[in-house]
């Protein structure tokens, strides 16, 4: 029983990451029409960054300007770039994005070389743990999971209740539309992914501890990200929640029946299952470009 | 107030209005009739910004427009009912009248007023746009670029796909926007229904204007009896 408690957290933990990146690729894929494959990069360069910024600082001023650099960062990547691209498909900017990726992820290692960092334990220490429910797993366990909460909690109100989220909301329905409104839809598309990269550096702040930062991680993240994504219903912010969970819970019990190696593959063995059954995800998002191809 | 000198535009390969030119007064209904296709919505988006043009001058109070972006026009209550209302269908009607707010510092008051102006809209407050029946869309498809505050109104084919009572009072609000002092150019297939509000007329035939006049003067030009008011005449008999 704790033992199965046990993989629960790490699932969950692992989950709530996953689902970070998958709210990513949501929100810039409903308001762009980019599937972003630099999202799990953002989640890399905030570890990275507040790991180098903690030695000259506090660690939550350092977390809050590895945050506030990698939003510039994903700012910038758009106006300085994806904007000035001329309309493409679908697959030419996915193409453009894994470019970037890979840009991003050499810049890393020209910076950081391959060394693997970690930021400090934000209550006690590694060996520290708390007991739940008969399990004991590190308290920045609970920081992790209560840092997606406030994540989703916060995304929630800004998409319901604040100007600009409706204003986001109103892009990713009807792009004209939103212009006619007044809403100028290219700010709002760069707003996207500053928002979007803010999510993932604080994801890659919250994890770094546990799971160590270094240059490569961001491939694996944002392929299972996006697994998350698909699996909960391309387009929805929040479906990427259950996504998440359910690939970081899938991967965490697979290790109890499988060799740890695949434990890669169970992510792509359940999007698979979820593309042949259920190609919309599990909350398809209705009128998404993914509904209609 | 806005005025179009020899306007080219087009889509691709295809030009679709062919040097246009064409002035609204400070406080004038002008209408634009034409057949489906002859260029009616890609003139109103290339006033809009949405379009750019290929030649030609867009000026609004003198000022050019060509080629600006769309909400630096609606920030200047520049504002489009486009056709086919283009309603965010998932959002609320709170939602949509506040999107069209989104320049209007004064949004809650415009609010305020447009639902004094649709009570219908009142009652569907909370209800997705979509919901709603394509009469009470149209209403919140004005009602919307009502909120913006605009000084220049176009209207894109506002009676399209309304039931005749619903046309009326479209044509109702239109007139009431001119004691306002709101200028309107509207966009119609349904000439007879456009004749009845509009100080001057513009025809446009495949891309090029080829009548300009009152409504009483149009109305007894037999071309453009033959060519538009056969079907307006019926609209309006049956």
């Amino acid at each position: 029983m704790s033992q199965a408690l046990q993989y629960a957290f790490s699932g969950v933990t692992m989950g709530a990451i996953y689902a970070v990146v998958a709210i990513g690729f949501n929100l810039v894929y409903s308001t762009t029409g980019i599937l972003n494959f630099a999202q799990g990069e953002f989640v890399m360069l905030g570890g990275m960054i507040a790991v180098t910024y903690s030695r000259f600082m506090p660690l939550p001023v350092a977390i809050a300007a590895a945050v506030a650099t990698t939003a510039a960062v994903a700012a910038l990547i758009e106006a300085g770039f994806i904007r000035r691209l001329k309309r493409h498909t679908l697959l030419h900017m996915i193409i453009v994005t894994i470019g970037l990726s890979i840009v991003i992820r050499e810049a890393a290692l020209l910076i950081w070389d391959e060394k693997v960092r970690s930021l400090p334990f934000f209550t006690g220490t590694e060996s520290s743990s708390v007991r739940v429910f008969g399990a004991a797993i590190s308290p920045q366990t609970l920081w992790v999971l209560g840092t997606v909460f406030a994540i989703v909690a916060v995304l929630h109100v800004f998409f319901r209740f604040s100007l600009k989220g409706k204003a986001m909301r109103a892009c990713s329905a009807n792009p004209q539309a939103a212009m006619l409104c007044g809403i100028n839809t290219s700010n709002m598309r760069t707003l996207t992914f500053a928002v979007s990269g803010a999510l993932g550096a604080l994801a890659g702040c919250v994890i770094s501890p546990m799971t160590m930062s270094q240059y490569d991680m961001g491939t694996s993240l944002a392929i299972k990200g996006f697994a998350a994504a698909m699996l909960g219903g391309l387009g929805n912010p929040m479906a990427g929640v259950a996504g998440g969970l359910i690939v970081g819970l899938a991967e965490a019990f697979s290790v109890s029946v499988l060799p740890a190696a695949y434990k890669d593959a169970v992510a792509f063995a359940l999007l698979l299952c979820a593309l042949f059954v259920k190609p919309h995800g599990l909350f398809p998002e209705r009128g998404s470009i993914a509904r209609e191809a | 107030m806005l005025r179009i000198r020899n306007l080219r535009c087009g889509y691709g390969n295809l030009e679709v209005v062919h040097g246009a030119s064409l002035h609204v007064e400070r406080g004038e209904i002008v209408g634009l009739i034409g057949a489906n296709g002859a260029g009616k919505t890609s003139l109103l988006n290339a006033i809009m910004g949405l379009l750019p043009p290929r030649e030609g001058s867009i000026e609004l109070d003198g000022v050019s427009i060509a080629r600006q972006p769309v909400w630096h026009g609606v920030a200047h209550s520049l504002v489009l009912v486009p056709e086919g209302r283009q309603l965010f269908s998932a959002m609320t009607v709170a939602d949509n009248l506040l999107m069209g707010g989104y320049r209007n510092p004064d949004r809650d008051q415009a609010i305020a007023q447009a639902l004094d102006r649709f009570p219908r809209l009142r009652e569907r407050w909370r209800q997705p746009a979509g919901t709603l029946s394509g009469g009470e869309q149209q209403m919140l498809a004005i009602a919307r670029a009502l909120v913006a505050r605009p000084r220049l109104l176009l209207l894109d084919e506002p009676s399209m796909g309304l039931a005749p009572l619903m046309v009326k009072e479209v044509f109702e609000v239109i007139a009431e926007l001119r004691r306002k002092g709101v200028t309107v150019f509207l966009v119609e297939q349904n000439a007879m229904a456009a004749f009845g509000v509009t100080d001057r007329v513009y025809v446009l035939e495949t891309g090029d204007i080829v009548m300009e006049g009152r409504p009483d003067d149009l109305l007894h030009n037999p071309e453009v009896k033959r060519a538009y008011l056969g079907k307006g005449f019926r609209n309006v008999w049956e």
